[in-house]
């Protein structure tokens, strides 16, 4: 039999550095049905047989306020592991106990690992393994998941517990007389109705009662209204009698007890200290430098600052490199595919359209390495605490930055993770918020399209205005979700109860495995929705081509331009080689029969299903200064950011160019007379604020648990965006620009 | 020994707590990280706006928004 063995454990207390050591390569993840908590699966080999290792979410208790902590109540609940191991942080043991307090009044088969023991004895704590375990009744092995010590006595310890179940009795603590006897009365009502049976002990059930536990409530009265409300009566009996001799509620009072019994614990010498408790610890002490009401927010400017730089330098040769390879890859099709549709297919539309994401692909990651940095070390705990002032004022919680950042808060993140990293808020009306503004920010595929218009228009003030694009970003993410704060998603904030965990170096494995989990999500997005939408955009962009009468108008064309040049002129083009010298004339008759096939190539486009809509769209656009090649590139921006300076460079005929290949496409757009700064100007405010691209819009409704937000963030982002953009290209056409 | 709000805390002072009159959630997350009365906490900081208050309670570090920290009352020395 494989036994199956669930990681319990609060946050930061290395479970999932554990599970890592445990499982090794041999493992798999998930998703909880339903709702966006990973489940993270693997193997582990337990002398002949292997076991199934399940890391639950991290929670500091099984309350089940958050997502976290329902799914690890009613994955302990319902699936019955064999065994739990409940992941202990030997430097902080008494807050850790609260959480295994939980699970043996649950009644689980339990062994603690208590975990850190490195830690602790570097802050001159010893913990007496043997005396816990003795006064708990519990199993305790001491290891150091980050070098997997202890973990093959560990993993034998609960294999064990698992082929032998040793009758356990739930934990039984007084809660005081009033609730003692309550319990009791209860307890019987429900050991007679079975009620519940399947998932908990009565006492249990009982406890959760009196917390008046939402979650279990409605269980029980699902299965029989009858006795719960019986239950729910006795409950509200001890309630009105604790408020009115003690001026307490039965759920405070229970985790009074809960602590006054781990206090009793500890007290009884289960930790011995060679030094004075409130001694600074070295985390403590770098937090006076940054976390420094002065120093912090200076500190903490530079760091980004620094993050950004690191980053934008190092990326650049591997951003090149794997541009060049998309070019020779190209290059390698057009000479292998012989000329026509199907060439035009594969380079124009898959390799183009891909290449143009994949290129940022060392760009991103460097980022998220970054990132990731930030995260293990501990340091963007104590960004959420530094700004958290600010992102309340917004109706935002300090824990918003992560996604803001991530999504390209400084520039160059992308907005497919980010919604995904406002996992980590726990209240879903911040949450929502936070969603739904982080794909303001200026992700990598926005960059492109601000460089070429600062290009073309703002050339001596390329700093200045990135910075200031920066600042209108969180300006305007941070103001919308004030608005949604103040109508549709109203509502509480948030505690901001929040543990800054102790500084760490940060493990290779940790920042390579987090690095790379977003990486592949960018990776993914260019692999499956960029290549469709390529293929869709090149074919609305091609069909229906131009009629045939049209065709010949521009054959006839050429010969004439062909005619007013001399004959040998004519001969030595046709016979020339690629890149061979020529003469004058004949270059001029090249450059003369050019503009005739642009102009051809125009008109198609104007012909084609996308041409027909960006015309459409003209007479709305026109408030905004677009025409119809811009509202092309806009309507295919919204499948992926990348695709608005492709379609604006194949709108303006210069065939096909990289994403990154701005400089012609800046200076056509310079020269041309539908063009403006103001133009560019009301382009970069609606690239900015408009729809979230396709795979981002997917994500939102993944996470927000409903298509009804992803198309909210659809019509609202757009909308906004369009009065924005109208507003600025009014203003600045009146200022003369 | 005098009681006190939580809020009006000095940095580097410290206390144990006298009664938590949050209830709901609020009240939940702070049992759950053992701010009970009879802990002893010290004020560790406060973020540059100051506002949260950075909390050593044990072996750790907590951090909780002013109003939050109204709800707390603590006996100081
Ligand atoms: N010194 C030391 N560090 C550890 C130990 N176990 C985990 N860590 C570190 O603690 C941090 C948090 O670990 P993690 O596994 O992510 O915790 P989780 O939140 O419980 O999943 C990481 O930086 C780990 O490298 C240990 O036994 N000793
Ligand atoms: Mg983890």
């Amino acid at each position: 039999m494989q036994a199956t063995i669930a990681l319990a454990g609060n946050p930061n207390s290395g479970k999932t550095t554990l599970f890592n050591a445990l499982t090794g390569a041999r493992q798999h993840v998930g998703n909880y049905p339903g709702v966006t908590v990973e489940r993270k699966e693997g193997l582990c080999s337990v002398g002949a047989h292997t076991a199934h290792i399940v890391d639950l979410p991290g929670t500091y208790s099984l309350t089940a306020y958050s997502e976290e902590e329902k799914v690890a109540r009613e994955y302990l609940a319902q699936e019955r592991p064999d065994v739990v191991i409940d992941t202990l942080d030997a430097s902080n043991l008494e807050r850790h106990l609260y959480l295994v307090v939980q699970l043996l009044e649950m009644g689980l088969p339990l062994v603690l690992a208590l975990n850190m023991v490195d830690v602790a004895k570097s802050r001159g704590m010893e913990v007496d393994a043997e005396k816990l375990s003795e006064l708990l009744r519990t199993p305790v092995v001491p290891t150091i998941a980050r070098t997997g010590k202890g973990k093959q006595d560990l993993i034998q310890r609960a294999a064990d517990l698992a082929q032998q179940p040793v009758n356990q009795t739930p934990l039984v603590i007084s809660y005081g007389a009033d609730i003692d006897k309550a319990l009791l009365e209860m307890q019987s009502l429900i050991s007679e109705g079975a009620f519940l049976k399947n998932y908990y002990n009565p006492r249990w059930v009982a406890i959760k009662y009196l917390e008046m536990d939402e979650d279990i409530i409605a269980k029980g009265r699902a299965v029989n209204p009858d006795l719960s409300d019986r239950l729910t009566a006795i409950s509200a009996r001890v309630a009105a009698h604790l408020e009115a001799t003690l001026n307490m509620d039965p759920e405070s009072m229970i985790a009074d007890h809960r602590w006054g019994f781990i206090r009793s614990i500890i007290q009884q010498g289960v930790i011995t200290r060679s030094n004075d408790s409130d001694r600074l610890y070295l985390s403590d002490k770098i937090d006076m430098v940054l976390t420094n009401r002065f120093a912090g927010p200076i500190i903490m400017l530079a760091i980004l600052y620094g993050l950004y730089q690191v980053v934008f330098a190092y990326s650049a040769a591997p951003v090149e490199w794997v541009e060049g390879m998309f070019g020779w890859l190209s290059d390698t099709a057009a000479a292998l595919l012989p000329p026509g549709m199907l060439q035009s297919l594969v380079v124009s539309g898959v390799i183009d359209g891909v290449g143009g994401v994949m290129g940022f692909v060392p760009l991103i990651m460097f980022m998220f390495l970054g990132i990731a940095i930030m995260e293990d070390t501990g340091y963007l705990a104590r960004v959420a605490y530094m700004l958290d002032r600010v992102f309340k004022a917004f109706g935002l919680h300090g824990s918003s930055v992560m996604a803001y950042v991530v999504s390209g808060g400084i520039a160059g993140g992308c907005a497919v993770p980010g919604v995904m990293a406002a996992r980590t808020l726990r209240s879903p009306k911040e949450r929502l918020a936070t969603l739904l503004t982080a794909p303001f920010m200026n992700c990598g595929a926005k960059l492109p399209v601000f460089a070429l218009l600062i290009a073309a228009f703002f050339p001596a003030n390329e700093a200045l205005m990135m910075f200031g694009i920066t600042l209108l970003a969180w300006m305007g993410a941070l103001v919308a979700a004030k608005i949604l704060r103040m109508t549709i998603i109203r509502g509480e904030s948030t505690p901001f109860v929040m543990e800054l965990p102790p500084y760490r170096v940060p493990t290779f494995r940790g920042l390579a495995t987090h690095t790379w989990e977003r990486t592949w999500q960018y990776i993914k997005k260019a692999g499956t929705v960029i290549l469709g939408i390529s293929i869709l955009l090149w074919v609305i962009m091609t069909f229906p081509g131009l009629p045939e009468n049209k065709t010949a108008e521009f054959e006839v064309m050429r010969q004439h331009v062909a005619a007013s040049y001399p004959e040998a002129a004519a001969q030595e083009l046709a016979n020339a080689d690629e890149g061979a010298e020529l003469s004058d004339q004949a270059q001029a008759l090249r450059g003369a029969l050019a503009a005739v096939d642009s102009q051809e190539a125009q008109a198609a486009l104007r012909n084609s299903a996308a041409g027909r809509i960006g015309g459409a769209l003209e007479s709305v656009t026109q408030w905004a200064g677009f025409d119809w090649r811009t509202n092309i590139a806009l309507v295919g921006g919204f499948a992926a950011k990348e695709v608005v300076v492709s379609a604006l460079s194949t709108a303006y005929s210069l065939g096909e160019t990289d994403p990154e290949e701005y400089q012609t496409l800046s200076q056509t757009l310079a020269k041309d007379s539908s063009w403006s700064p103001a133009v560019a100007l009301a382009l970069i405010v609606f690239t900015m604020f408009y729809a979230p691209c396709f795979v981002t819009v997917v994500c939102i409704a993944k996470e927000a648990g409903s298509w009804k937000w992803a198309a909210f963030s659809v019509i609202f982002n757009t909308a906004a965006a369009f009065i924005l953009a109208v507003g600025v290209y009014q203003m600045a056409t009146l200022l003369g620009y | 020994m005098r009681t006190i709000c939580l809020r009006s805390m000095e940095q580097k002072q410290g206390g144990t707590i006298k009664t938590v009159k949050a209830n709901g959630e609020l009240g939940r997350r702070i049992r759950d990280m053992g701010l009970v009365p009879g802990t002893r906490i010290k004020v560790q900081g406060r973020a540059p706006l100051y506002d949260p208050v950075a909390l050593r309670v044990g072996d750790f570090t907590l951090t909780l928004r002013n109003n939050e920290a109204d709800y707390i009352d603590v006996d100081v020395e």
